[in-house]
């Protein structure tokens, strides 16, 4: 059970962590920051436009493959995987 | 009958023979098998069906259509569809797998110890499908009647008979394995056309970076310079910085979208065929994936759709395209009444501006830019032939989909689940298809006599999503003493807020004439389109929630120890459903 407790915050962290870069690049760089990121270019893309129709979802994708990665070795670590 | 029909008929009825072929393969022998496959899927798999389910018309058609006029106002589109499964992955899917039922009705029914809730969700699931499904079916009808110049109705009724075949027949097995080759279909149909026009434009055959590439013309120009100055130069606003209303509608809008996507139930219900709760998580990675593979495409397909348009009608300034010397597929779009052409100096030129009195242009219709995109640039008739097949696989997909979703909150939640608990697995299985048929013969009717509300509904059906299902989901897993009371009245006020938002200024069930406070920008709250709405209801609905929390009691120790039990992998997973 205490296991079970430290196992849930842990799993917290990990998505606290994947939730708050997930906010800075989607909503931060592609919408707040979009314009003074416009200054800086991309090849021929404005950086805060390819944040918000490019880098974002590339984003997206490493988080949630890095998430699975972390949450089968936390799995492992408290040993409740399952069969 | 010409090349380009020839191809046309291989292409759609080849692919429709191919979902037979799976259907007949993949037949539904048990109730586990026909809501979720037998639970026998891999991550893999279940991500290219979650791709092809998830990517409507709406993906296919209309959303690179979509960025072509809107410029970055379109990313709203692009982040708010795909953030949705980061959401997914994390907060959602893992967990309402382990917990192994069926459908979100009935998770939320267990969570909430409430059959009251159970109802609530049951209904806001019918009619986001329902509306969901009806622009499906308008996507079969337009790309049959385009592309074989069939009749729209004739069009609709090839389409319901093949849903039929392999929906009703295989179930979510039938419907999974289906989906799987309909990804392949789509994403092919989509990416091969972006190719051929990325090549032709920047000299660079991968989009995502043609886009971001100077032009093969040998002026060195970067593409998205480009267009900014030519739709600039005619009085539109800058392609890369145009945004869609405030800066705050822009991240609503973004928001209500992922939300939305995350409650969306014909989603979720998909994560419920893997075999664990690791395959959960890797199902929405995969997912993604294949998601992505479109998503980030379309930026590209829009920018260059608009880039060749601008470019057609007039090549350099000044020189703008005579009227008789429009090509062919100028004709073929005027005659579908998408396109439309009106000379108002007499010049017989054509002038395409920003503004309303001197454009020539006084109709282009968005959702024919992707079908159109392959014979502006001129690419060979096979590939034509491609995009429609492509085209029809998308929405065959999603309308299978949203079927199932619908089928199983009706004769698993209503009558299994509610009604008549007793009901052998036999004849649920049966009543699974009868509902189902039903509901291809309804979402059909709806295609031949569209609503008014046809355009509106892809805001309501994200509203309901965004501000009843998600947050009742987010707080059944998230909180251990979130109570019944507080998840039903959260969701009613979540509900009641973004539909009053949605009818007040687009009309009551969408009837010209009935919205009091009108369409206008002006009674917006805070400058909130009331397609971005869903966000605001959500916030709403877990306000609420609280509130009643504080003066109720909190849920019984069971129900605490049923979301300790979901929280971790570890033990018992109902493996195919047993009940």
């Amino acid at each position: 059970m205490e296991n079970q407790s430290t196992y849930w915050q842990e799993n917290l962290r990990v998505i606290k962590i994947c939730l708050v870069i997930w906010f800075v690049v989607s909503f931060g760089f592609g919408l707040i920051l979009v314009e003074p990121l416009n200054a800086i270019r991309l090849g021929g893309y404005k950086l805060g436009f390819w944040f918000a129709q490019q880098g974002s979802i590339y984003t997206f994708l490493a988080l949630i493959f890095w998430y699975g990665k972390k949450m089968n070795d936390l799995d492992k670590k408290y040993d409740v995987e399952n069969s | 009958m010409d090349e380009l029909k020839i191809y046309t008929y291989i292409a759609v009825f080849g692919t429709f023979g191919l979902y037979f072929a799976i259907a007949i393969w993949a037949r539904a022998g048990s109730t586990a098998d026909f809501y979720a496959a037998g639970g026998g899927v891999t991550p893999f798999q279940n991500g290219m069906a979650i791709g092809a389910d998830w990517m409507s018309a709406a993906s296919f058609i209309s959303m690179a259509g979509l960025i072509a006029f809107l410029g970055y106002g379109g990313s709203v589109f692009l982040m708010g569809w795909t953030g949705g499964y980061v959401l997914l992955a994390m907060c959602l899917a893992p967990y309402m797998r382990k917990h192994g039922k069926f459908t979100v009705p009935e998770f939320i029914g267990d969570r909430f110890y409430s059959r009251t809730a159970r109802i609530v969700t049951i209904v806001c699931l019918i009619v986001a499908s329902v509306t969901y499904i009806i622009g499906q079916m308008k996507g079969v009808g337009v790309a049959f009647s385009r592309f074989l110049e069939v009749e729209y109705d004739t069009g609709l009724y090839i389409g319901m008979a093949v849903v039929f075949v392999y929906a009703v027949l295989g179930g979510m097995k039938g419907i999974t394995y289906t989906q799987i080759a309909q990804y392949i279909v789509l994403i092919t149909a989509y990416t091969i056309p972006a190719i051929f026009i990325s090549f032709q434009l920047t000299g660079n055959p991968i989009p995502q970076l043609g886009l971001g590439s100077t032009l093969a013309d040998g002026s060195g120009v970067y593409l998205l310079d480009k267009l900014d100055m030519v739709v600039t130069d005619l009085g539109f606003k800058e392609y890369t910085t145009a945004t869609l209303g405030s800066s705050l509608n822009m991240f609503a809008y973004t928001l209500s979208l992922m939300i939305g996507t995350a409650g969306l139930p014909h989603v979720i219900m998909r994560f419920f065929t893997v075999p664990s709760v690791q395959a959960a998580r890797s199902s929405a990675g995969y997912a993604l994936v294949f998601i992505a593979l479109l998503y980030t495409v379309a930026p590209a397909v829009g920018a260059m759709a608009r880039f060749n348009l601008m470019n057609t009608i007039e090549p350099a300034p000044g020189q703008n395209l005579e009227y008789e010397q429009r090509p062919q597929w100028f004709k073929d779009w005027e005659r579908t009444g998408l396109l439309a052409f009106e000379d108002k100096n007499g010049d017989g030129k054509i002038q395409y501006t920003a503004d309303k009195a001197t454009n020539e242009m006084v109709k282009v219709d968005r959702d024919i830019m992707v079908l159109a995109n392959p014979s502006i640039a001129n690419l060979p008739n096979w590939v034509i032939a491609l995009v429609a097949a492509g085209g029809l696989a998308a929405a065959l997909s999603t309308a299978a989909g949203l079927l199932l979703a619908i089928s199983s909150s009706i004769s698993h939640d209503l009558m299994k689940g509610i009604l008549t608990p007793d009901m052998s697995e036999k004849s649920e299985l049966m009543w699974g298809r009868i509902v189902m048929s039903i509901s291809i013969l309804f979402a059909g009717y709806l295609g031949l006599n569209p609503p008014g509300f046809a355009a509106g509904t892809v805001a309501l059906a994200f509203g309901l999503a965004a501000s009843s299902i998600f947050p009742a989901l987010m707080m059944g897993i998230f909180s251990r003493t979130m109570n019944d009371k507080g998840a039903i009245a959260g969701m009613c006020a979540g509900l009641g807020v973004t539909m009053l938002y949605v009818f007040q200024h687009k009309g009551i069930m969408f009837i010209p004439g009935t919205s009091f406070l009108g369409g206008l920008d002006a009674n917006w709250f805070l400058g909130i389109s009331p397609n971005a709405f869903g966000a605001v209801g959500a916030i709403v609905n877990f306000a609420v929630a609280f509130i009643v929390l504080k003066s109720t009691a909190p849920a019984p120790k069971e129900i605490a120890d049923m979301v300790d039990n979901f929280r971790s992998p570890h033990g018992e997973i109902a493996a195919a459903h047993d009940h």
